[in-house]
């Protein structure tokens, strides 16, 4: 089952009076366990659309199914415990929970999930060694490099499996190299985790290591390529 | 990471925020609980006063409430001895009382004829040591020893009065009575009989016959001490007491002042009653506390209605003898709610004010937990369990920061006069032990604390997602 698919999907957004559209008539199908990656010029649509399949917005028209579900009809609550289970998010400012310690930042999706403690602690505990913070686990993100951060980001994003995890521009505010390492862990993680990332980027390194590209153009899909093929589903 | 362990994390995040917060709480629960304590504390006085006076109940001829002002002879109770017994043994009131006393009011002329002077009084004839065992009341502990009556250890002919009394009465001399100039008064034709009697003369014959004739055996001299009481007796013929006045009281109410003549029960009932059957107007009941009022009424309701059931009796508590008390106690309990609310806007404020401020800085915060599956009830329930918190520590530290003050001001030995008091008394704020107040105003601050979060809390859950994200 294709974790993502849009049929027709338009979105505008109404500046003052001005009608703004963000995306038009979109049709996408992402394939499941890939590595995607939504590319183009700024305002072409990409956080709008990342936006809608993330569930943190709804769509003008059109349809979008998420893990096989049509998310149109749930209400608030619904689609929030929709998040929670299926789909991780990794912030371009990392937006990690500054009360809480790297551990705590990843258990806390778990902890929304009722996860049982000795549960929680597994799965913390081996994010944590994926992500190769271990050491730091009772750091305040206060105390962790951006790096860090978003590696800390990334583990909270997989912390209660997902089907889909979105990343907006998430090496944006690294430095290249930083920014590389966390490509390369993404990577990683997406393999280990048989987890779908799809994110927004302009890093021609991201795109280098994408499965799939999507190249967006005025709210519009202008191609749709496979760079890759697609990984065997396990 | 529990709800109220990541509303504690983010309150001591901001922890001068959190404190000035706090601080304003603080200041507002100290305000209440110390105002509170001394309305309180005014209030215990007053009742002690009336039930110190009075009783918690008075049994009274039934129509006497009403009109026993105009005629209280009309309007006495006859076998009264009989009915203080039956009180005194029975197995339901015994234990709740401390006393149970006659006492007889009624009005009258009190003249020195001697200085050619008189006026109406209202006179209370009282059995001093039921009194001063009255006295003793003290259920809210207030520090002093009882006062004991003026009366005590006199005569049986001896008389208080009033100082406004002995001023009109030309008493000020003997009973060395402060703030008592010579008057200029207007002269009228009626005055020459009393300007010759100012001069020394005696006091007339007819009055003094009436007076010596139910006197004990002093009829010596008049040594200016002495006043004549004239009354109406129950057969309407009129009655004259004369009296040894003893000491001249300051009631701390001038019309009381001007009125008042205290003295012993059986002279009272001689001059009203002469040799027929004596008679009260009434009888008052002390009990232990003051919260037994309603059980003695019912188990009295019930003797009057059996065992007592041939004399025509009510029973009264000292609030509906005493309107004066209920008056103020609703004046100061309205004082105390503006003073609550207005602190507690103040408060509402502050707290709205916090939550506010917390919002707009955590917007992204908010938007990531709704992000990652936070519901907004989620939110919510964060915001309010913050403010709950500072609220909570604010009552807590209010408490604590009360009682220590009023410790302080119950200790610092200042005093001060209240209404209706000739002596200066302790300053005396009750907040230790005044658990009503004490829970009202931690419960009143929660509840305001909870209100003002309430409407940024749900504001800050209805933030869509996406813009909360994107705040700057």
């Amino acid at each position: 089952m294709d974790p993502l698919i849009l049929t027709n999907v338009t979105k505008t957004y109404r500046l003052d009076k001005v009608e703004v559209p963000a995306l038009r008539e979109v049709n996408l199908r992402i394939h499941p366990h890939c590595f995607t990656v939504l590319s183009g010029s700024s305002g072409s649509g990409k956080t709008t659309l990342l936006n809608l399949v993330g569930c943190i917005d709804r769509p003008d028209s059109g349809e979008i199914r998420v893990a096989g579900e049509p998310i149109a009809q749930l209400s608030d609550d619904a689609l929030t415990d929709f998040r929670l289970r299926h789909i991780g998010f990794i912030f371009q400012n990392f937006n990690l929970l500054p009360v809480l310690t790297a551990y705590e930042n990843i258990e806390y999706p778990l902890l929304l999930t009722r996860t049982r403690a000795a549960a929680r602690k597994n799965r913390v505990s081996e994010l944590l060694d994926a992500v190769g913070l271990t050491r730091h686990a009772q750091h305040w993100p206060g105390q962790l490099s951006g790096g860090q951060r978003q590696r800390v980001a990334i583990a909270r994003a997989l912390a209660t499996a997902p089907a889909l995890v979105l990343a907006d521009e998430p090496t944006a505010n690294l430095d290249s190299q930083t920014g590389a390492a966390i490509i390369a862990l993404m990577r990683t993680m997406q393999r280990d985790f048989q987890a779908t990332f799809v994110f927004s980027s302009h890093d021609p390194r991201v795109l280098a290591e994408a499965d799939d590209a999507v190249l967006l153009q005025d709210g519009r899909v202008t191609s749709h390529g496979q760079r890759r093929p697609q990984p065997v589903t396990p | 990471m529990t709800t109220i362990a990541l509303a504690v994390r983010n309150l001591l995040r901001n922890h001068r925020r959190s404190l000035a917060t706090v601080l304003a709480m603080v200041i507002g629960s100290v305000s209440i609980l110390l105002f509170g304590g001394y309305v309180q504390n005014i209030i215990c006085g007053l009742q002690t006063d009336y039930v110190r006076g009075g009783g918690h109940l008075a049994l009274q001829h039934r129509d006497y409430f009403l009109y026993g002002s105009g005629d209280p002879t009309a309007y006495g109770i006859a076998g009264y001895a009989h009915v203080i017994d039956v009180i005194r043994h029975d197995p339901v009131l015994a234990p709740l009382l401390t006393v149970a006393t006659p006492t007889l009011d009624f009005g009258g002329i009190a003249g020195n004829f001697a200085a050619g002077a008189s006026r109406t009084i209202f006179a209370s004839g009282v059995v001093v040591d039921d009194q001063n065992a009255m006295q003793r009341w003290n259920d809210y502990e207030f520090p002093g020893a009882p006062e004991v009556l003026s009366l005590t250890g006199t005569a049986a002919d001896a008389a208080v009065i009033g100082t406004g009394v002995a001023r009109v009465l030309r008493l000020c001399g003997p009973l060395r009575v402060a703030n008592c100039p010579e008057p200029t008064a207007v002269p009228t034709g009626s005055d020459s009989h009393a300007d010759s009697n100012l001069h020394g003369d005696a006091l007339p014959a007819d009055i003094r016959r009436l007076a010596s004739r139910d006197a004990p055996s002093d009829d010596g001299p008049l040594d200016g001490t002495h006043i004549e009481l004239l009354a109406a007796t129950t057969t309407g013929a009129p009655n004259v007491a004369r009296l040894r006045v003893t000491k001249a009281v300051d009631l701390g109410v001038k019309e009381a002042d001007d009125n008042f003549v205290g003295l012993h029960l059986p002279a009272a009932q001689r001059l009203l009653y002469g040799s027929a059957m004596p008679q009260v107007t009434s009888i008052s009941l002390q009990l232990h506390h003051t919260d037994q009022i309603p059980q003695a009424r019912q188990r009295l309701d019930e003797l009057l209605a059996t065992t007592l059931h041939d004399v025509p009796l009510a029973v009264y508590d000292f609030r509906a003898l005493n309107p004066y008390y209920g008056q103020t106690v609703g004046m100061f309990k309205a004082i105390f709610g503006f003073i609550a609310v207005l602190i507690g806007a103040i408060v509402l404020f502050t707290v709205g004010n916090t939550m506010n401020a917390a919002i707009v800085e955590r917007t992204v915060e908010i938007g990531t937990l709704r992000a990652i599956g936070l519901r907004r009830a989620g939110i919510r329930r964060l915001f309010v369990c913050e403010a709950l918190l500072l609220g909570a520590v604010g009552a807590l530290a209010g408490m604590l920061i009360a009682l220590l003050v009023a410790a302080l001001i119950n200790h610092s030995g200042l005093t001060w006069t209240p209404p209706g008091r000739i002596d200066p008394i302790h300053l005396h704020v009750r907040v230790w032990g005044e658990w009503t107040l004490l829970s009202g105003t931690a419960l009143g601050l929660l509840t305001v604390a909870m209100l003002s979060a309430w409407w940024p809390a749900r504001r800050a859950a209805r933030l869509p997602v996406v813009e909360a994200l994107r705040h700057v």
